[in-house]
């Protein structure tokens, strides 16, 4: 009987956090290669409108962001509040796009040039005239992909 | 005889790899960009025109939106969730309606000659249309076609039409092309 009963009396030995870190690192990486790292800081608001029939942009390297909306207050003293074009980390106007448009070509690969996709993320209160504005600019730049992001809505 | 080095000890290392988890737990951003994918005209000025004037007037599904975000299909003052079913009707005019679009023969593999709509939606806005709106009129006529295209593949397949191979997919966009085209938007009128 008293084989079993040996330790009785002494306190239980503290688990060990040797695998701690291996777990820790195990999430680490997870995390790591999961996340992507958001290149542009957007300057607009942004309420994207709702839609159901969504396709998703998988291949972000082919895909050309260009976001429409009212600048966020801090930018307003210097913008105003009417809805503006930001390309890359600035505002810009439609006559901007087409050099915009260029420059994203020139850094893709030759080959993947023509699957470029351009994503307008504009705001749902923006007027259309702007929109159709830039779209007439893509037109004329032959950048024909285009995408409206919009977020998934709950199917009626 | 030289001491042995001491083990280094391991506990911080945990605190580190937190830190570092930490840090890109907070500057992940997973969402995957998700949107409505269209594909514009080619450019080409001054030729729109001539060719809308072409199309027969029962051809046309004509959607406009004016500056007040109302709706005017075919002449009827209609509401965007009403708007999938006109369009879907419009389409697939299923008993050769007169005022509906023609249809013409066409060889389709898999399905061997089909009558195939010249229907045509010609969807035109004005330049203070809401882009909410202009979006949802867009997803419904994109809707419109994706539910006929649905409920063509399951009569067929019995899949739906995104589970259907390339070939049967060609198929069927042979039957239900999507043709959404877009006037330039007018400025003050209508």
């Amino acid at each position: 009987m008293s084989k079993f009963r040996k330790d009785d009396g002494k306190e239980t030995p503290p688990i060990s956090t040797a695998s701690l870190p291996d777990i820790v690192f195990m999430l680490l990486f997870f995390f790591m290669v999961s996340t992507t790292m958001r290149e542009v800081t957007v300057n607009v608001k942004q309420t994207l409108p709702d839609a159901t029939e969504l396709s998703k942009l998988e291949k972000k390297s082919l895909v050309s962001y260009i976001y429409i909306g009212e600048p966020k207050p801090s930018f307003q003293k210097t913008f105003g509040k009417a809805p503006r074009i930001q390309l890359n980390d600035q505002f810009a106007s439609v006559g901007d796009i087409p050099d915009y448009i260029t420059a994203e070509r020139e850094a893709r690969e030759e080959a993947e040039r023509p699957s470029m996709i351009t994503s307008l993320k504009v705001d749902v209160n923006t007027r259309m005239g702007l929109v159709t504005d830039v779209k007439q600019e893509l037109r004329k730049a032959a950048a024909l992909n285009i995408n409206y992001s919009a977020r998934k809505r709950a199917e009626r | 005889m030289a001491r042995k080095t001491p083990e280094v000890p391991a506990t911080s290392l945990a605190d580190i790899a937190f830190m570092l988890l930490i840090f890109f737990l907070v500057t992940t951003t997973m969402d995957v960009d998700s949107g409505l994918r269209r594909k514009l005209p080619q450019w080409a000025p001054d030729q729109e025109q001539e060719e809308e004037a072409e199309i027969k007037e029962r051809n046309v599904f004509v959607v406009l939106v004016n500056r007040n975000n109302d709706l005017l299909v075919e002449g009827d003052f209609i509401r965007v969730d009403d708007l999938r079913e006109r369009a879907k009707e419009f389409m697939a005019n299923p008993y050769n309606d007169e005022n509906l679009p023609e249809k013409e023969p066409l060889e389709v593999p898999y399905f061997g000659e089909q009558m195939v709509t010249k229907g045509v939606i010609s969807l035109r806005n004005d330049n203070d249309t809401q882009y909410g709106t202009y979006l949802a009129v867009q997803n419904e006529l994109v809707a419109a076609i994706n539910e006929l295209k649905d409920e063509l593949s399951k009569e067929k397949w019995g899949k739906a039409y995104a589970d259907l191979n390339i070939d049967q997919q060609r198929a069927v966009k042979m039957i239900y092309p999507s043709r959404i085209s877009e006037a330039e938007p007018k400025g003050k009128n209508f």
